[in-house]
């Protein structure tokens, strides 16, 4: 049986959407799958050794379950993103869900690969100290000589 | 059902029990059983699904007091 093959392009830094590249990228590997996550735009955000400032917002995301209704006026006041990430923070743990950094970490434990655009690291002048160590940096054909060959390919 | 090795996935949630199985079982030797024990519902049908996919086997899947207790081979 040849190894299966997936590759994933992160391209968001919200906390809401952190959570399906990690989940999925640490699924695949335990499923015996070989994985690569290409990081761009924001979801390079995801690279940090530190991980406190990756947040979600309730502001002009009516998806998101409130506890109680909450007015757009009230949703732009400061402290509220911090709050609305304080409590999704509480509601994950409540649930057993893991962290954002335990998950990274058992994606690198599997081998998963991470693949950093460098492209948009200068774009933003990102400092590379800031990421963690087990980062490639490359560009869109470098990530193609491997999502080319994949069973899966997602765009998150 | 003996086993020889025992995991406890309790108030975990997707994708943990999988991925804790999965490194569990790294260590263990071709035969040997591995217990697991989870408290998510939707690790009923992942467990399944991983020894489908793996080639591990699932000796069985049983329901006690809300928890789910699996047995799962190495292959």
């Amino acid at each position: 049986m040849t190894t299966k093959k997936m590759a994933i392009i992160a391209t968001k830094g919200t906390l809401d959407m952190a959570y399906p590249p990690f989940i999925l990228a640490s699924t695949a590997a335990a499923l015996g799958y070989d994985v690569q996550i290409f990081f761009t735009f924001y979801g390079l955000q995801l690279l940090r050794k530190d991980l406190s400032d990756v947040m979600i917002s309730p502001l002009a995301n009516p998806a998101m379950p409130m506890p109680v209704p909450m007015p757009v006026m009230v949703q732009m006041l400061p402290g509220m993103e911090s709050m609305a990430t304080m409590m999704m923070k509480q509601k994950l743990k409540k649930h057993g869900v893991a962290s954002l950094e335990e998950l990274r970490d058992l994606c690198l434990e599997a081998d998963v690969k991470f693949i950093a655009c460098q492209m948009t690291v200068d774009l933003f002048e990102f400092d590379k100290s800031e990421f963690i160590e087990n980062v490639e940096y490359g560009g869109a054909a470098m990530f193609f000589g491997f999502a080319g060959d994949t069973d899966i390919c997602l765009f998150v | 059902m003996n086993f020889d090795k025992e995991l406890d996935a309790r108030n975990l949630s997707c994708p943990l029990p999988i991925v804790k199985t999965k490194k569990a079982l790294a260590d263990m030797a071709s035969g040997q059983v591995l217990k697991v024990t989870a408290t998510d519902v939707g690790a009923v049908k992942d467990m399944q699904a991983f020894a489908d996919q793996t080639g591990n086997t699932l000796l069985s899947t049983a329901e006690q007091n809300g928890e789910y207790i699996f047995f799962m081979q190495k292959k």
